[in-house]
Parts: structure tokens; C-alpha cells; sequence
């Protein structure tokens, strides 16, 4: 069987971001990982948006509750990879099934409002836990990933274990999003009611669903860790999380790659761009947010769409 | 290919039911009805949109349910498949209470609908469409890994086949005209391998030409499967019920064959004898 355009592309992109160390400064290095961290995190939140058709306001918890845990652990017990990285999708994983069996009852709006009170919830958590989360003053002092005893202290190293990171929990969710399970959740995303009338429980899927953005988001939050090296309450608040949704929302809800690239521009705008225009970042980034959701109604992805159906359109 | 473990749907054997899609039922059934009603109603406010209704389905009939506008046609279907509960009243299928079981627990059992407004996956194809039915019977629906499913993709084949949708099965639901939509619903229904069909108006919007495939397609249905219809189209009714049951103001008015109900003055003053207050009242059920 050929592969498809699809999984060619990727290859390609793959090997240009194994390549990116080598040839790129190192300062550029370190967005791009940053990049890639955020990248995850938008795709486990689009497979509740636009795969389960559950807006959530409340993603960056998951992803703050992972950072917490890789740090906490890379500074008292272990650094040695991936032992941070796994304590942190863990750690991910049982907190969103421990707030999502709550959660996930309830739908649209509600949802919405639902995650977001749970997302303060768990901030306000971190503010008062000083003794594990540092409260506002974070966590600092992270130590480097040890590998096989030695640390990493080089960016380019430091990046392609983040690399290695995203590539595993990308790949997780795009065969889930492609697996009978998958379909189901989009089932669900396009009419529940109907889908309880064939015989599937939804509630047992949102939740299998919630458990998995939860855990992948907690990935997405060991690779700060290892990245940044510092942890705040930032990191797992309202603003994190707005952000994520805007770079699903930016990028095309459904479609993986599109949250990818919506994480990318959201990143350089705020982190590259913002400096640049003395802070005015977010201004640009609700700029982009209106002119997305007017010109581009289906995001990034959306565009590619176009040229598929067009192409289907013409006689085979 | 097994269901994977975990009440994920998938594969689950209907209490008292075959095993398998195909291999004849009735043997147990023969003494029970395939579906009944004791005293079931549902009451909104005051209004008593279902009102103690006793009905049987016999085991494998084609039974028709018939009544003007506002008669809660559609209220006890939804009564039945168990979108909406019960105010009073048990309901059985075959041996089995399900009075108190949730919708989808009761479409597992094998109790199917298609609805009077279609209800689909818009944004999905023909064919993802079918096969979200057809994968949970025939398939394994809580798979995280990419699978063929070969025997539900034959299944969604074949029934695309018969509905007449085969060469629009890439379109998106939403691009499919409202004739096409029924067929799908239809196609969705019979993918669930059911035991008990409720056709909510199948046949309407439908063209004559498919109204005609529908029925034949109906009377192609192996006799496994009871076949509870509501139907404006009183012809398509009386050509395909060996039983109609008259619903008229929430209550059974006649239960009969076809004969019977057609030569029957009451219920010949129900359907002229409301004709202009009809418009009055704002149908239940769905309007």
C-alpha cells in the first residue's frame, strides 16, 4: 500500500524539526520547543473541542497539575528521563478522571462554565499549596533530564527529548482520532441524543475522552518542566487555558495539525512578536482570534479542506 | 474480532436474543408478544398526551399505528425506545420490563427508531454514518486502535445497497436531499439489528418511487424483526400492517386488521370529525 499525502507530509515535517538544532540558534531552538509544548497541550484540548464537542475552558489545569508533578519530582526524588514525563501524564490522567466524571454530564455551554470553575479551582489549589507548588513564587530551581546519569544541559538535546515527547503523544491521539473509538466521539460531537439511540453510552466515551486529553495534557505539562525549568500557577490558570482554546479554535477544531499550527502562531506571536511591540502582544492575538473566526471559519485546516473537496468536486 | 472488554457497547447479546444478526428469532417469543404496553402514559401538565394506553406487537407483525395530528403517535414512540419516560404504566419487551431502562440500554436489547425529523451525523459521510451503527453491533465501537471491521463494513455495504444509497456513500450527510436522509435513517436503524423497528414516518418527503422501495424493502424484512409504523400515508399503512392500532387523544381507539379499522365509523369520525380543530392544537409529538 502507498502511504498516503498525509502521512508523507508528515514524515517531512518530522525530519525538518529532528533537523532544527542543527542548523537553527539556539534561542530560536528553545521557541520551537516551546512551540512543540504548547502544540501538545492544543491538540489534547482539540480532542475534546473538536473531536468530542466538548469546549473546555478549563485544559491548562491538566497540563499545570503535570508541569507541578515533573518538577516536584525532578527536584526530590528524580530527573532521570522519562521518569518526570511519565509522573506527569499520570498525574494528568487522574485528575482529569477524577474532575471530568463530574464534568463530562453536563454539555456545551455548561461545559464550558463547568471546566472553567474547575480550572480556578485547581489554580487557586496551587496558589495555597506553597509547600509542594512554591504558591505564587512557583517552583523554580527545576534540576536538567538526567539521561542515563548525566544531564542535559544543551538546548538542542533538551529539544529533541521534548521532540521525542510530542511526537509520542501526537501520535497517541491521531490513532485514537482515527480508531473505531474515535469515530464514536464524533458521533457524539454531532448528535448525542442520536447516538444514545443506537445503543452507545456517551458518557462512558466523554469520560475515556477527558481522561485521555487529561493525560496527554499532563505530558504536554512534564515537558515545561523540563523546558522552562520554573513552574507557576500561570502556567495551569485561565489565561493558559484560553490560549490553547484560541490555538484550536485559530487552527481548525477536528483536525489535529491545524491545532499545531494555531499553538505555533499563538507562541510567536506572544513570545517573539509580543516583546517586539512592548507587550501588545494580546492585542495581535485577539486580532488574529477575529479575523480566524470571520475569514477562516474551520481555522487553518479549513483551507486544506477547500482544496480537497474541490478536487473530490471534479469527475474522477 | 471480539468486543474488547468493558461495557463499551459493543457485541452486547439483547437478553433472550439471538446471538448472532441474521439466525432466525421467535422461538421464545412465540408466547410472549414481541412488545407490550400495560396502563402506559405520559402526561405533560394537564395535557395527557399518552393516556393509558395497552397495545401487543405480536411477535414479527407489521404493525401500524395510525391516528389524526396530536394523537401522541410520536410521544409513545419515544415512550417505547425510551427517550422520554413513562408518567405510569410497565412496557415489555418479550419477557423483559424495560420500563425502567435507560435509552440505550433498551437499543442494545434491540429496540431501533427512525425518527420523524431525520437525525444524523450531518458533517459525516454516508457511510461513517452507518457504520457508527453498524460497528457497535458488529464491530468493536471502544477500540482506541485503528481497525477494518470488516463484518460491519460489509453489513454498512449491504444496507446501502438496499436502501438505494450505494453511490452516495462518500457524500456528507448534510449534502444528501430530505428523501435521501430518510433512507440513511433507515439504513442506521436496520444496522442496529433490531428486534423491534419503530418507523416514525418513513415515508414522508419521501418521492413516490421511494416510498415504494421502502415498502418493499419493510417486506423484505425476515420475520425476526416486528415492525411497529406510524404513518400519514394511510396506503403505504394498509399495504404493509397485518395489524393497525388507532390512536386517537392519547388513547387506543381500535385495535384490528386493516379491514376493521377501514370499515370502522369511529374511526372515520376521529380522522373527518377533527379536521378543522386540528390546526388548533400544537401536535405533542414533535411538531
Amino acid at each position: 500500500m502507498r502511504p498516503s499525502p498525509g502521512v508523507l507530509l508528515g514524515a517531512a515535517v518530522l525530519v525538518v524539526l529532528a533537523l532544527v538544532p542543527l542548523f537553527v540558534a539556539p534561542y530560536e531552538t528553545g521557541i520551537l520547543a516551546r512551540i512543540l509544548t504548547f502544540a501538545l497541550l492544543a491538540v489534547s484540548l482539540d480532542l475534546l473541542v473538536g473531536i468530542t464537542g466538548l469546549p473546555s475552558l478549563g485544559h491548562a489545569a491538566y497540563f499545570g497539575i503535570g508541569a507541578y508533578t515533573a518538577g516536584w519530582l525532578s527536584i526530590n526524588v528524580t530527573s532521570e528521563a522519562p521518569v518526570p514525563l511519565l509522573a506527569a501524564t499520570a498525574a494528568g490522567a487522574l485528575a482529569a478522571a477524577a474532575t471530568g466524571w463530574l464534568a463530562v454530564r453536563s454539555s456545551g455551554i455548561f461545559f464550558l462554565m463547568l471546566t472553567l470553575a474547575i480550572g480556578e479551582l485547581i489554580f487557586q489549589l496551587a496558589q495555597q499549596w506553597e509547600s509542594v507548588t512554591g504558591g505564587s513564587n512557583g517552583l523554580y530551581g527545576i534540576p536538567a533530564v538526567r539521561v542515563a546519569g548525566s544531564p542535559l544541559t544543551e538546548v538542542g538535546f533538551v529539544y529533541w527529548y521534548l521532540l521525542a515527547a510530542f511526537v509520542l503523544g501526537y501520535a497517541v491521539l491521531q490513532v485514537v482520532s482515527a480508531s473505531p473509538f474515535g469515530a464514536v466521539l464524533r458521533g457524539i460531537r454531532d448528535n448525542e441524543p442520536r447516538m444514545r439511540s443506537l445503543g452507545y453510552s456517551p458518557f462512558r466515551y466523554k469520560l475515556a475522552a477527558f481522561v485521555l486529553a487529561g493525560a496527554v495534557a499532563g505530558l504536554a505539562g512534564g515537558m515545561l518542566a523540563a523546558q522552562q525549568r520554573l513552574v507557576t500557577t500561570a502556567d495551569l490558570g485561565f489565561t493558559t487555558a484560553a490560549l490553547a482554546l484560541l490555538a484550536v479554535v485559530i487552527g481548525g477544531a477536528g483536525t489535529l495539525w491545524g491545532a499545531c499550527l494555531g499553538a505555533a502562531l499563538v507562541v510567536l506571536i506572544r513570545d517573539a512578536l509580543g516583546p517586539r511591540l512592548d507587550g501588545h502582544g494580546p492585542l495581535v492575538l485577539g486580532l488574529v482570534f477575529i479575523l480566524a473566526v470571520y475569514l477562516l471559519p474551520r481555522g487553518f485546516a479549513g483551507l486544506a479542506g477547500l482544496r480537497v473537496r474541490r478536487r473530490r468536486k471534479q469527475p474522477a | 474480532m471480539t468486543a474488547p472488554p468493558g461495557d463499551w457497547g459493543g457485541g452486547t447479546p439483547p437478553p433472550g436474543d439471538r446471538a448472532g444478526g441474521t439466525a432466525p428469532a421467535g422461538d421464545t417469543a412465540a408466547a410472549a408478544p414481541a412488545l407490550a404496553l400495560r396502563g402506559v402514559s405520559r402526561h405533560f401538565g394537564a395535557l395527557r398526551a399518552v393516556d393509558a394506553v395497552d397495545l401487543s406487537v405480536s411477535a414479527g407483525a407489521r404493525h401500524g399505528l395510525i391516528g389524526p395530528n396530536g394523537a401522541g403517535k410520536s410521544t409513545l414512540f419515544r415512550l417505547i425506545a425510551g427517550t422520554l419516560r413513562v408518567s405510569a404504566g410497565t412496557i415489555w419487551l418479550g419477557e423483559q420490563d424495560i420500563t425502567g431502562q435507560r435509552e440505550y440500554v433498551r437499543a442494545r436489547w434491540g429496540i431501533s427508531q427512525t425518527l420523524q425529523h431525520s437525525s444524523l451525523f450531518l458533517p459525516l459521510t454516508v457511510e461513517q454514518n452507518a457504520m457508527l451503527a453498524a460497528q457497535r453491533r458488529h464491530g468493536s465501537p471502544g477500540s482506541p486502535w485503528p481497525r477494518r471491521q470488516p463484518v460491519a463494513r460489509d453489513r454498512v455495504a449491504e444496507l446501502l445497497e438496499a436502501v438505494g444509497l450505494t453511490g452516495r456513500a462518500t457524500v456528507t450527510a448534510g449534502e444528501l436531499s430530505h428523501g435521501e436522509r430518510r433512507q440513511l435513517e433507515i439504513a442506521l436503524a436496520l444496522a442496529c439489528e433490531p428486534r423491534l423497528l419503530l418507523l416514525d414516518e418513513p415515508a414522508a418527503g419521501m418521492s413516490a418511487a421511494e416510498g415504494e422501495r421502502l415498502v418493499e424493502l419493510i417486506e423484505a424484512l425476515p420475520a425476526s424483526v416486528t415492525v411497529l409504523i406510524v404513518e400519514h400515508d394511510l396506503d403505504v399503512v394498509f399495504q404493509l400492517a397485518s395489524a393497525i392500532t388507532v390512536l386517537h387523544l392519547g388513547q387506543v381507539l381500535l385495535t384490528g386488521s386493516p379491514s376493521d379499522v377501514r370499515e370502522s365509523a369511529a374511526v372515520r369520525e376521529a380522522y373527518l370529525g377533527t379536521a378543522d380543530r386540528e390546526e388548533l392544537f400544537v401536535a405533542p409529538d414533535g411538531a
